[in-house]
């Protein structure tokens, strides 16, 4: 019995770094309808930035996120406004298969300079560290994971619906046209949105890290967690992403509990699921 | 004559390959309101969308205080003192009432205009602030659109089709409020269906057919013969 609450909380505390992965995805769609099929292979970026930073200034990972935060922001706004604005318009295909391309050159030029070799982010003590609650188990490093996560929606949501810059995102969403009559530059707005989202992606990649090795084939794989953690929460719904991302973390522990070859499957059985009985998602945002 | 607030020469807009404004040539003095009138199709919301920079033009096709502005995004025409009241309102469904007003104030023009004398204009969406703005019913909608503008203290307000889709009584309610508005000495440019009412509130009209200006002049000198032939191109 305890087993299986210990591969449960597991997977809620793994909900949460899938909720990070979600949540620039998330909001880049809300935002702007644009779905970043380099969002994976982004994480993936920010978590060898995240190497280079850690080895060459000598830091812990999380000091690092000092310098990859607003490097991935940066990165972020320069794409928007120098690519990614230009292939929107009413077509979505142009932004799927700009951001195709996207994946294939990130994958292909992480490869060139930092080979195929696995890497892994040094986190020191606080990878191994562990808190016993009630006999069962939990790694700190989960647990800062999961809180992050939590304090990353909270401040995105925060964002969202208390400034004027979230005010910004929300008026662009609804009608492009009249924002731009309030004195709303879109370019810049989309700007501004993607640069967000690659700060939570920096976040996102850097935990992944630390977590667990990685090398540039695995960004596909991080996108698929975080497109099925976002269709489960219902689109466009910050916290329902991150109940979407715990549903999926709990399926997959729960899949491992059975057989360790039926962990990745199972978290798709529980997305396809969701998907068949609520095509929305669980937590739809509410149209006014 | 003072150099006009703005002046069209040769104002063309297209829509792919068709073409809705054939060069339109039209002056408007400071402090002046006129009124746009014309068919569906005539297009007036065309000529809106031209000036706010919702559709980009040649430069030199829309001049504004001497400016020239026909090629600028509407954000920056938006800075510049031009504020488009839109046909059907056009509120923002995810923000409330405030927000929507505030966000109208977002380009920091100083004049008259705040949250607060929005409210004095009409103390009704105060009361609503924080619902959201499609609670509201059709005139309240409007109050907001009309608010929204005002927010931004343009010296050039267009308002298309304000009274479209609205009650008797709550179009009597909003043009009983717009003396309010052009009387502090706003620039105004009014589109409306009912042909009466945008005569009794401007001194100047001119009638678009076909993307073309085929009537202007001073309110108190065109006669109903000429409206009529210069709204249907027949001769009444």
């Amino acid at each position: 019995m305890i087993e299986w609450a210990n591969a449960v909380m597991q997977g809620v505390l793994l909900g949460g770094l899938y909720a990070l992965f979600a949540a620039g995805l998330s909001l880049i769609f809300g935002v702007m309808r644009l779905v970043n099929i380099a969002h994976g292979d982004l994480i993936i970026l920010a978590a060898y930035l995240g190497l280079t930073t850690t080895v060459m200034l000598g830091v812990h990972p999380f000091l690092a996120l000092l310098v990859v935060m607003p490097v991935m922001a940066g990165i972020g706004y320069a794409l928007q406004r120098g690519v990614l604005n230009h292939t929107l318009g009413p077509d979505i295909l142009p932004p799927l298969l700009v951001t195709f391309g996207l994946s294939v050159i990130i994958q292909n030029a992480l490869l060139e300079t930092y080979t195929a070799d696995p890497r892994k982010l040094a986190g020191g003590a606080v990878e191994t560290a562990s808190l016993d609650l009630g006999g069962i188990a939990v790694g700190v490093l989960p647990l800062l994971t999961f809180g992050i996560a939590v304090a990353v929606i909270a401040g995105l949501q925060f964002v969202f619906y208390r400034t004027g810059l979230g005010r910004g995102f929300r008026a662009v969403s609804d009608n492009q046209d009249i924002a731009q009559l309030m004195g709303l530059n879109k370019a810049h707005v989309f700007g501004m949105a993607m640069a967000l989202a690659l700060a939570v992606v920096a976040i996102a990649g850097v935990l992944l890290g630390m977590r667990t090795s990685f090398d540039p084939a695995i960004g596909g794989g991080r996108l698929i967690f975080g497109f099925e953690a976002v269709i489960i929460g219902g689109l466009g719904n910050l916290w329902g992403t991150l109940a979407g991302g715990v549903i999926l973390g709990v399926a997959q522990t729960l899949g491992a509990k059975i057989d360790p070859g039926f962990q990745i499957l199972a978290g798709h059985i529980a997305f396809l699921v969701v998907l068949a009985i609520r095509p929305n998602g669980l937590f739809p945002r509410v149209e006014h | 004559m003072p150099e006009p607030l703005l002046t069209l020469s040769g104002l063309d807009a297209h829509y792919g390959d068709f073409q809705a404004l054939y060069g339109l040539d039209l002056e408007i003095a400071q402090g002046e309101v006129v009124a746009m009138i014309g068919a569906n199709g005539a297009g007036k919301t065309t000529l809106m969308r031209s000036i706010s920079g919702l559709l980009r033009n040649r430069s030199d096709a829309v001049v504004y205080r001497g400016q020239p502005i026909g090629a600028l995004r509407a954000d920056q025409v938006a800075g510049l003192g031009i504020a488009l009241v839109p046909e059907g309102r056009q509120l923002f469904p995810s923000l409330s009432v405030e927000e929507n007003l505030a966000i109208g104030g977002r380009v920091g023009r100083k004049g008259p205009w705040s949250l607060k004398s929005v409210y004095g204009l009409f103390p009704i969406l105060e009361e609503r602030r924080a619902q959201a703005s499609t609670s509201l019913s059709g005139g309240q909608q409007q109050m907001v659109a009309i608010g929204r503008a005002l927010m931004a203290n343009p010296d050039l307000i267009l308002f298309d089709e304000i009274s479209l889709g609205l009650a008797p009584v709550v179009i009597r309610q909003i043009y009983d409020a717009l003396p309010g508005i052009v009387g502090e000495g706003m620039t105004a440019v009014i589109v409306e269906q009912d042909i009466q009412r945008a005569l009794a509130i401007s001194a100047r009209m001119f009638c678009l057919m076909e993307g073309r200006i085929a009537l202007s002049g001073k309110t108190s000198d065109v006669t109903h013969a000429e409206i009529t032939a210069a709204y249907f191109g027949v001769d009444a």
